[in-house]
């Protein structure tokens, strides 16, 4: 009994790291697009940019920003635009990932 | 021993990886250091350090099509649209400077004009556009007498039509042909319309741009163009639809439409295009002699197993413009699939991605087009998110402000 139960526990470790590391993947992989304007992983790379840098920013807050700007609750030139094609899921995950970058 | 036994050796142990993680020997060969090629170098080797990369490059630097109709009105300069290639080299990426001329899918071997061959695990191919110049007749004779340019990849010939529109005298008329949709940054024509008609309005103010579009209307953020060259170009711009060049004269200067000939002083004549030589070489190209369908989850070829192609080069998926954003984008999409498949699991299917581009219509005025792509697995291709994405409200010092950081950005996460 107890070695059916300590493998069961194996199994979900393995499956919830599995599956950690696939979400992880999931946020780079859809941040990765936002590099364009708001730079590799969040840093901005520029003198004199108009944006704030992501990296490090609060989890909540980035989350927050982006269902704001969605539902056009903070005004933008383009955010307006571009969150409205993201999901909750989305968002959380995008905000998660640029949240543990190194500012 | 030789260069190219050493990398047919180092390609044979990078057989040796098993399944799980990234084999340590595993090399990616990436032909192409444009958005695409030097994108997915960085990512590459971000994402997984033990990954070997190896870029191609026939040029010694990056220019950037971006920012160079800004050259083209004196508001840029060449080496502000210039790079080298150290940034990925210090990412640990080896830029070979060199022209891939042919691929063996079967070996999986690239063959170098000058290097010999190099083994590759998977090959990313991303070799923007050449042009079909046979298209308008004379206009490889115009233009190797410099009676004709395109200036459609930034470089040389940015410089030359810089020059030449220096060199105009007041009154003279310049020329600016558009070929059919699709062609390299849809935008991009009518940035170049607004900065060669900004430039004359305040050195040559007597004379005139005539852009001659063989599509129907402006392809792109069509009504902000027009807004702008009403507002501030009448009686310098004359834009006209179906206006499809066919032929050129160099004696005469003129440019040859279906129903009319134009002449001018300045003929920059941008030709029809396709994927780059390369992907004709390697068989990559699927659609209409021009283009390579890819599988956008992993941007590999529908047609060569092993194989991805980047930027320009695709035949690209519904509304999803030829630009530096989409070519940058690409490479990531890339970057993650190859990292997954060298560790023996199949590319995420999640795929989705932004693309914004801006142009200028003065000299601190700008205006944008923004979407959101994601993958949909009934279609099996990226589709525009509906209801996200739209273009300024509009044109605006601040879009302006944001394209002079979209471009610094873009280039840094490119190449720095």
């Amino acid at each position: 009994m107890q070695k059916t139960i300590s493998w069961t526990t194996a199994a979900f470790v393995l499956f919830t790291a599995t599956t950690a590391a696939a979400q992880d993947a999931a946020g780079r992989n859809l941040a990765a697009s936002c590099a364009i304007c708001h730079g590799t992983d969040g840093r901005i790379a520029t003198k004199d940019s108009p944006l704030i840098p992501l990296a490090g920013l609060p989890r909540d807050h980035i989350a927050t920003q982006m269902r704001a700007f969605r539902d056009g609750k903070r005004p933008a030139t383009a955010m307006h635009q571009i969150a409205k094609g993201y999901t909750d899921p989305q968002i959380d995950a995008i905000a998660a990932w640029f949240a543990a970058q190194k500012r | 021993m030789k260069r190219r036994d050493f990398l047919k050796i180092a390609g044979a142990l990078s057989l040796a990886g098993c399944a799980g993680t990234v084999p340590s020997k595993a090399r990616v060969v990436i032909v192409g250091g444009g958005f695409g090629g030097a994108t997915a170098a960085k990512y590459i080797r971000k994402w997984a350090p033990a990954v070997d990369v190896v870029l191609v490059e026939r040029e010694s630097a990056f220019v950037s099509c971006p920012i160079s109709n800004l050259v083209l009105a004196g508001y840029s300069s060449m080496p502000e649209i210039s790079q080298d290639y150290d940034g990925l080299r210090r990412h640990g990426v080896q830029v070979v400077r060199d022209e891939a001329i042919a691929v063996d899918a079967a070996k999986k071997t690239v063959r170098l004009a000058r290097g010999g061959d190099i083994a590759y695990e998977r090959l990313i191919v991303s070799p923007g556009i050449d042009f079909s110049f046979a298209e308008i007749e004379g206009y490889e004779a115009a233009m190797q007498a410099g009676r004709v340019l395109h200036a459609w990849k930034a470089g040389e010939q940015t410089v030359a039509l810089r020059r030449q529109l220096e060199d105009l005298r007041d009154g003279g008329v310049v020329v600016l042909s558009i070929p059919l949709a699709p062609y390299r940054c849809p935008p991009g024509p009518y940035e170049r319309a607004s900065m060669i008609a900004a430039y004359l309005k305040q050195a040559k103010p007597r004379s005139k741009l005539l852009v001659l579009d063989a599509n129907p209307d402006v392809t792109s953020k069509g009504a902000l163009f027009k807004k702008a060259w009403a507002d501030l170009y009448k009686g310098t711009l004359e834009y006209r639809g179906n206006a499809k060049a066919v032929a050129i004269d160099a004696r005469s200067m003129t440019v040859k439409l279906e129903v009319e000939d134009v002449r001018g002083d300045v003929l920059n004549v941008v030709p029809p295009q396709r994927a780059g030589n390369i992907a004709q070489s390697a068989g990559l190209i699927t659609h209409n002699n021009r283009w390579c369908d890819v599988d956008w989850r992993s941007m590999e070829s529908r047609k060569v197993p092993g194989v991805h192609v980047l930027g320009d080069a695709t035949l690209s998926a519904p509304l999803m413009p030829k630009s530096a954003s989409m070519a940058n984008n690409h490479a990531k999409i890339a970057a993650a699939a190859i990292i997954e498949q060298l560790s023996g699991r199949a590319p995420q299917s999640d795929t989705q991605i932004l693309n914004t581009c801006y142009s200028f219509v003065s000299q601190k005025e700008a205006i944008r087009v923004s979407s959101v792509h994601r993958w949909d697995a009934k279609d099996g291709t990226l589709k525009p998110v509906a209801g996200a994405g739209g273009v300024s409200a509009a044109r605006s010092e601040a879009e302006g402000t944001f394209a002079w950081n979209w471009a610094r950005t873009i280039w840094a996460d490119t190449l720095a």
